[in-house]
């Protein structure tokens, strides 16, 4: 038997993955450590000899090493080194070298794969690259969310009311009233068989939706005979979902289909319907409410104040646990919104257009990945019948009033001048896609340094369709001009992730210290980048991050798992960069990606390491894949 | 010094004498220790003077006892923690409660923390006697202080058998009194400034050791263990023998 060693567990009971640990299983690990002392300067292990032990530093600093003496990392107080080379063939993998007077505790090899075979949580801990600890602190995200995790089928109160399209308007409006519902379905004659395979489909039998807002609009307004049959007048174009979508999802149906009923299916049968005010209800501050509010203001000057309200929003969606792509969609549609209320204002100002144009947002609202408030990026897709003479002063009124608009309402002008306002990127059709196919064909590094913006890009408002012509262009040429892909791999690897934290210092690739670091320039820039260049390269036409990863993961050229390391990786810091934001919003603090390290958790710091080196391995494995050498300085 | 006088317990003035000679005493000991426990400790040998740090197996000990005085007071708790120049074994590390014949002062209550209870059931020193010896047989015994750990345990076994024992240890106190001294700058010397603290937990600050929670005999013992790593890696060489180091 052996004496319990309080210190020793008393300590290691506060570090991943040991506080994990019942407190049985922590005493008896501790009494199995053994402890060395390392002077500052002195190796602790050397490339490539037996290892037989996990270590521990409790006290001091280490820095461990890549086999060409590289920096890799550096550990202080809690951290752990040694796992590598006991997973791999138990030969050291990183040399490790004290940096500081250190005490080490060791965690012999055999008990480490005792506990690992015992206990889940502990080997999740060190499955080697596969940044396990990750993925769970983004699934422990999702898990206390409530907008991801409610379920539509939970926010179903009522039974579903259907009538027959014979009934008359009357009848319906008798029965709404009766029953407290402001819409009905309206199914065919019951008992009608489907003639293709005989049996009784019930969605089939649905032909659409009386809300009371037809009642209103087809009913009242124009006078008509209140005997007329409900099938006259209902809706017949229904958009659906299914009972197992999230009240998220939902909530963008209904936004971007501007509904407010949405009818619930279960295999195709009807459950419900789902209304606008259920989800008001369920989520009383939303942003959906401040969506509708930006569409019924007067003017610029009531948008301007309007914007005021909408860090609040922001922090109440960070509150409410909300994910970084329903914050990020969030956002991007209130952006879309803004833009698409200045446009009617400044067509009512200005007159109809006198050709028809399309004006798209590019950059990280055209991917629904749109922060609190971000640099404008835009541009004028105008018709190929555009002549500079007749039209140009239109549309340059059109761009200023809405770039200078959006300014106005916090949204910054763009210091690379990418904006509708810039004569230059007002362009007719064709001429993008000479733009763009000069883009891929050339290839010329230099030049998509500054425009590879412009491959995320979305309609706002307009001709929408013209994007999706753009879109085809972009993968059909890319296909051909393989050289593209290589300079577009080349830029993507510009922009590196620190090596981590030390400390309350980020650590840099020379071992140098700084305070703070640009989430966005250091993250999910360089991480946006590196997916982009894969969506492009497998002919995927998405331009969500999340999107082009699903398409990244259904052809297949990334192993196994690198998908899902990349979306944790998107995912954790987008959420870091999220929850900062909402915290400089809450102290009236200017908004900035920059974050402090001595401000985040130690759990924090340990994920944000985890998804820098994600960044750092989708890099090299960029490098390799594309041939792109060295990144462009 | 002749080999009558081992048979008496020895004041810590002759046995620091010893030094050079603790092998010879060993032999001599195992010979004519009456105790079968004693005999075995010393027919295990000791290291000869040369034998350098490196390879030599030690054992950090501490006590916690009623009180300083070592004609009155007694032990209450004993920790031991075996380790080499390269490692501590906390696997083979021990902890005791020992029940004293004499009651708990107490003031000494308040710095260890063990109470009347937890004593009650404690076994008395002689039952578990055979272990300890058996743990620090053939090891070289590292305390902090070795004015309370060598002699309590002979006052206690000089009590309990009728004869007493005797072994080197190394001092983490005086080897850290000596660094201290030897790296004094010599305008501090002729002010005749203080040296710093020799405290254990002061000792270990300067080596940039954690702080850890004192007066646990188990937790002391770990404590100087990782102490005497530090001072070998920072003042002496692993092949610095052990007669420039033991009492």
């Amino acid at each position: 038997m052996q004496a319990e060693q309080l210190e020793i567990a008393g300590f290691i009971a506060n570090y991943a993955p040991f506080d994990s640990l019942e407190e049985a299983a922590i005493n008896a690990l501790s009494k199995q450590i053994e402890v060395a002392y390392y002077r500052a300067g002195s190796d602790i292990l050397h490339y490539a000899e037996a290892i037989h032990d996990l270590y521990i530093v409790r006290s001091g600093a280490v820095e461990t090493y890549r086999r060409n003496g590289e920096l890799y990392n550096r550990l202080d107080m809690g951290g752990i080194f040694g796992q590598m080379g006991l997973l791999m063939n138990r030969r050291v993998r990183f040399p490790v070298k004290a940096i500081e007077d250190t005490l080490v505790y060791c965690i012999p090899a055999d008990l480490f794969f005792d506990y690992c075979d015992r206990y889940e949580t502990f080997s999740d801990f060190f499955e080697s690259e596969d940044n396990a600890s990750l993925r769970r602190a983004v699934s422990e995200q999702s898990d206390n969310n409530d907008l991801t995790t409610v379920k539509v089928k939970s926010l179903l109160v009522r039974d579903v009311i259907t009538v027959s399209g014979e009934t008359s308007i009357l009848q319906a409006a008798k029965i709404m009233t009766e029953e407290h519902v402001s819409s009905l379905l309206v199914v065919e004659a019951q008992n009608k068989t489907d003639p293709e395979d005989g049996s009784q489909g019930e969605t089939d039998g649905l032909a659409g939706i009386i809300t009371d807002r037809d009642l209103r609009i087809r009913v009242l307004a124009t006078g008509l005979d209140l005997q007329t049959p409900v099938a006259e007048i209902m809706s017949t174009d229904l958009i659906t979902l299914d009972d197992e979508a999230y009240v998220f999802e939902a909530m963008l149906t209904m936004l971007r289909h501007n509904v407010h009923h949405l009818p619930i299916l279960k295999h195709n049968t009807i459950v419900g319907v789902l209304v606008l005010s259920d989800i008001v209800r369920h989520e009383s501050q939303s942003s959906i409410l401040f969506v509708r509010s930006i569409f019924i203001q007067p003017d610029v000057e009531a948008l301007v104040h309007l914007s005021q309200q909408l860090p609040g929003v922001f922090v109440r969606m960070v509150k409410e646990d909300a994910n970084s792509q329903m914050i990020g969609s969030a956002m991007a549609v209130i952006g879309r919104s803004f833009k698409q209320r200045l446009l009617e204002l400044a067509e009512e100002k200005l007159g109809p257009p006198p050709i028809p144009y399309c004006f798209m947002a590019l950059g990280s609202m055209a991917r629904d990945e749109q922060l609190i408030y971000t640099d404008q990026d835009n541009a004028l897709i105008l018709h190929d019948s555009y002549d500079p003479k007749l039209h140009g002063d239109y549309f340059e009124a059109l761009a200023n009033f809405v770039c200078d608009g959006l300014a106005a309402c916090g949204y910054t002008y763009c210091d690379g001048g990418i904006m509708a306002s810039n004569a230059q990127w007002r362009l007719p059709l064709n001429a993008w896609k000479e733009q763009f196919g000069r883009w891929i064909e050339e290839a010329n590094p230099q030049a998509l340094l500054n425009s590879s913006i412009f491959f995320d890009l979305d309609a706002v408002w307009g001709e929408t369709k013209w994007t999706k012509e753009l879109l085809r262009l972009i993968t059909d040429r890319t296909k051909k001009h393989p050289r593209f892909l290589i300079s577009l791999a080349r830029n993507a690897l510009n922009r590196t992730p620190p090596l981590g934290f030390f400390k309350s210092f980020v650590l840099e690739q020379d071992g140098q210290h700084k305070k703070t670091i640009n989430l966005k320039r250091r993250g999910t820039a360089p991480l946006t980048d590196v997916i982009r260049v894969h969506a492009l390269a497998v002919g995927s036409r998405s331009i969500n991050s999340f999107a082009r990863l699903d398409d990244i993961e259904a052809s297949n050229i990334l192993p196994e798992g690198k998908v899902s390391d990349l979306r944790d990786a998107l995912e954790y810091l987008s959420m870091i960069r999220i929850k900062n934001q909402a915290n400089q919003i809450e102290q009236e603090q200017p908004v900035s990606n920059n974050v402090q390290p001595d401000e985040l958790t130690s759990f924090e710091r340990r994920n944000l390491k985890e998804a820098f080196q994600v960044i750092n391995t989708a890099q090299s494995f960029l490098k390799f894949r594309y041939h792109a050498k060295s990144p462009l300085k | 010094m002749k080999a009558s006088n081992f048979e008496q317990p020895v004041s810590s003035a002759h046995l620091d004498n010893i030094n050079s000679s603790w092998p010879d005493y060993y032999d001599h000991q195992a010979v004519i220790s009456k105790d079968e426990r004693l005999q075995r400790f010393y027919q295990a040998g000791v290291a000869t003077p040369e034998t350098i740090i490196a390879n030599t197996p030690m054992v950090a000990m501490d006590f916690e006892t009623t009180g300083l005085s070592v004609e009155e007071d007694e032990i209450v708790s004993i920790g031991v923690v075996p380790f080499s120049l390269q490692r501590i074994f906390c696997r083979e590390s021990r902890h005791w409660l020992v029940k004293p014949a004499n009651k708990l002062q107490e003031s000494s209550v308040v710095i260890h923390g063990i109470t009347h209870s937890d004593i009650n059931t404690a076994p008395d020193l002689e039952l578990i006697l055979e272990e300890i010896l058996k743990l620090l047989a053939s090891k070289l015994v590292v305390v902090h202080y070795r004015f309370i750990e060598r002699e309590f345990l002979a006052r206690a076994l000089l009590r309990r058998l009728g004869e007493s024992i005797a072994f080197p240890v190394i001092d983490t106190m005086d080897l850290e009194q000596r660094i201290l001294v030897k790296n004094q700058r010599l305008i501090d010397r002729v002010l005749g400034k203080p040296l710093g603290s020799l405290r254990l937990g002061d000792c270990r600050t300067r080596y940039g050791l954690p702080q850890y929670q004192a007066h646990h005999a188990l937790t002391d013992a770990l404590a100087t263990a990782e102490l005497f790593q530090a001072q070998v890696a920072h003042f002496f060489t692993p092949d610095t023998p052990v007669k420039e180091l033991w009492y």
